[in-house]
């Protein structure tokens, strides 16, 4: 089959391997209609995830046909239609049985090297590092889907596949980004980040009852996409300053919870900041660019919620604890536990209050994914979500 | 209860050294009260009743055996109090020497039979003191270890599924199959490295239901080893905490060497994995497998990763 491998930093390609059979009694393999690339495959592609391999398949939102099941799954069937949560859960370990499927105890093969970095290990991904168990990815004619009797969900036929496949992540994700605010009614809500993320996390926050929603990044089309499909307030932060900004929309209360959907590689308007961050993530002094996060941190509300979606994987410097500490902040965050949110949003989709597929801008077909990264990298040619048709 | 320090090991500290050096004790006691209290008849039943010098000598050697007896019986540094015996049966059998060659007739009869029987005794206290001497050296070598992991399944479930001692290899990696003779028994046969086998013989010897299961290889193996492993309700009805304790002395030379291999460089990281693994198969039905992991979770597989991409036909 087709499938879309990393090769390097800034690399991927479109190379021949062979067919995924089933490895496990619980297995499916799935034949893939839509996948997409994510904000997350571009840390990847930018090589700040640690232990990926050359020739490892990518992609970890996908959907398609059921075409060959395990002799343990019994709740699907070859022909079924269905999206795959991202996180592999195994369903039956006290952490899937509590929600927290992205922590899921069993599905990390190589929960040995992750403990060494993260000192407990969490759920494997597909497609997304050996440090997260090593499984092939979606972005494929096919895919293997470990414990199939429990990730996969059935998508009716009036949802058509641009929607189904945001199930796969990012409206789980923004969903989970704003219900770890716990909005209350009145509340104000920003949101950095106008990727895929932040746009449904903000979309969320209305759904759960936001006064007002406020999105943060640079792009003024993502910007103009809150505005038009959630009438959100907007900040360009490298036209404003944005702690000004936000202290003067909400009177100086700041708002009251605060959502990273930006994560490890945050851009700053600042040149100075940005090289200084920038030039020790380089050197391996330092992983991650927690830009967003720490403004985010100064810009909420005492006593409010700093919600983190966008991913981290290592070490942050600068780390404005006595701001968190000082002002009783709450910190919440996670991979998203997607099988928690799966039937909940489809049917929200299904009941028309949402229609999340309004931050694609992209379809191509699988082998031009060289192209579809490029593109979404450098935000070229307004490029918000690439969906990639098998 | 706590530790499985108090599991006996036969070759290390069971039955085959601590009675040797034990008889030896009692031997050395009958010698030195001999030659202490009747030190008459036991020179003229050993020849020597015509020396002066042994009415003299002969207390003097039972005083010595009564030290040795002491020794050997306390129990504690047998290997030395072994040795010292092999030291006074060198004394003797020096004084025999003299003895033997200034006598004629029957007495040099009955010192010849004398020094026969002292040499006898002598290889015995060799023997023993140098099997003391291996078993101290390989409980030097004892390799401890206790891990634990929690399994979201009942103490009883988990008890189950490990008494049947056949399920063992299903987790532990380097085990190619464990039999069970009978309820007690099981041969057990590890994958070394290069194609190399290690075998044993094993036996429960504690068995708690849904409590605990305490095992150890039969004397003869050339691995003593031993384990016990509890199911122990975990707090907030979160499963079972299922705690190993492991001990094996790996023997000396190359066969040591090949046994240090089959359990790598970090016995503990091994040991580890089998119980993730073990958690695995009780919590999801199997071991989890990955195309990067193809054959599930292990210290070396995470370090010899393949690509996350579907395994060639051939390696199904
Ligand atoms: N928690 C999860 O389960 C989960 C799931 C999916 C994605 N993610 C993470 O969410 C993040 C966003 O994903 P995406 O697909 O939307 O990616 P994206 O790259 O499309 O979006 C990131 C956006 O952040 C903006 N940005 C950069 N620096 C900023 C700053 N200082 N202030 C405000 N905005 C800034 C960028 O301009 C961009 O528009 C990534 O880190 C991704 O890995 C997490
Ligand atoms: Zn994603
Ligand atoms: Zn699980």
């Amino acid at each position: 089959m087709k499938a879309t491998a990393w090769m390097g930093t800034d690399s991927v390609k479109v190379i021949d391997v062979p067919d995924p059979k089933i490895m496990n009694a619980r297995d499916a393999i799935v034949r893939i209609s839509t996948t997409a690339i994510c904000g997350s495959d571009l840390h990847l592609y930018h090589g700040y995830i640690p232990a990926m391999r050359k020739g490892d398949i990518l992609g970890h939102e996908f959907m398609g046909e059921v075409v060959e099941v395990g002799p343990q799954v019994r709740n699907l069937a070859p022909g079924d239609r269905v999206v795959v949560p991202f996180p592999i859960a195994c369903g039956h370990c006290s952490s899937c049985q509590r929600g927290l499927y992205s922590v899921c105890e069993n599905s990390n093969p190589n929960a040995g090297i992750a403990e060494k970095i993260m000192g407990h290990s969490p759920a494997g991904i597909f497609g997304y590092s050996h440090l997260l168990g090593g499984y092939a990815g979606g972005q494929a004619e096919y895919a293997r889907v470990p414990f199939a009797d429990v990730g996969p969900v059935k998508v009716p036929d009036e949802i058509s596949d641009d929607q189904a496949v945001m199930l796969a992540d990012v409206f789980p994700t923004g969903y989970m980004g704003a219900e770890m605010c716990d909005i209350k009614p009145g509340q104000v809500i920003a949101v950095w980040g106008a990727g895929p993320v932040g746009l449904l996390a903000a979309a969320s926050a209305r759904l759960l009852g936001a006064e007002r929603v406020i999105v943060i990044d640079r792009f003024p089309y993502r910007l103009r996409l809150a505005e038009e499909h959630i009438d959100a307030e907007t900040i360009n932060y490298e036209e404003a300053d944005v702690l000004d900004t936000l202290n003067e929309m909400t009177a100086g209360r700041g708002p009251d919870a605060c959502i990273d959907a930006v994560g490890l590689e945050g851009h700053h308007g600042n040149a100075a900041m940005y090289a200084y961050d920038r030039a020790k993530q380089a050197a391996r002094v330092e992983t991650e660019r927690p830009f967003a996060l720490r403004q985010a941190i100064l810009a909420c509300r005492s006593g409010g919620v700093v919600s983190v979606v966008g991913a981290y994987g290592g070490f942050v410097d600068k780390f404005p604890m006595g701001a968190f500490m000082n002002r009783s902040l709450i910190m919440r965050t996670g991979q998203c536990h997607v099988q928690r949110y799966t039937r909940p949003l489809l049917e929200r989709i299904q009941r028309g209050e949402i229609d999340p597929s309004f931050i694609v801008s992209h379809r191509m077909p699988l082998r031009d994914a060289s192209k579809g990264y490029k593109i979404f990298q450098k935000k070229q040619d307004d490029c918000t979500k690439v969906l990639l048709k098998v | 209860m706590s530790s499985v320090d108090t599991v006996l090991l036969s070759e290390l500290d069971g039955p085959v050294p601590a009675t040797l050096p034990s008889a030896l004790g009692l031997l050395s006691l009958a010698l030195g009260v001999g030659a202490l209290i009747a030190p008459g008849p036991v020179a003229r039943l050993t020849g020597v009743d015509d020396s002066p010098a042994a009415r003299s000598v002969l207390p003097a050697i039972g005083l010595r055996e009564l030290g040795s007896a002491a020794g050997l019986l306390s129990g504690r540094r047998p290997a030395g109090w072994a040795w010292s015996r092999v030291a006074g049966d060198a004394m003797d059998l020096t004084l025999l020497g003299r003895a033997l060659a200034d006598r004629s007739g029957d007495r040099r009869r009955r010192v010849a039979l004398t020094t026969l029987a002292i040499a006898g005794i002598t290889a015995v206290d060799v023997l023993a003191a140098v099997r003391v001497g291996r078993a101290r050296r390989a409980r030097a070598r004892v390799i401890r270890m206790q891990i634990a992991v929690t399994v979201n399944r009942s103490p009883a479930e988990a008890y189950r599924f490990w008494r049947d001692m056949e399920n063992l290899p299903r987790f532990m990696a380097h085990l190619e199959s464990v039999r069970a003779d009978d309820l007690r028994r099981s041969h057990w046969i590890a994958r070394g490295p290069a194609g190399h086998r290690v075998e044993w013989d094993a036996e429960i010897i504690d068995d708690q239901p849904n409590k605990s299961i305490t095992w150890r290889s039969l004397p003869g193996t050339r691995v003593p080893n031993a384990g016990r492993v509890r199911f122990v309700p975990a707090p907030g009805d979160r499963g079972t905490e299922v705690r190993v304790e492991l001990r094996y002395a790996p023997p000396a030379g190359a066969l040591g060497r090949a046994v240090a291999k089959l359990f790598g460089e970090e016995p503990e990281q091994q040991v580890r994995d089998d119980l993730r693994r073990f958690k695995q198969v009780l919590e999801t039905g199997e071991v989890v497998r990955s195309e990067g992991s193809p054959n599930g979770i292990s210290v070396r597989q995470q370090a010899m990763q393949r690509p996350a991409q579907p395994l060639p036909s051939s390696r199904r």
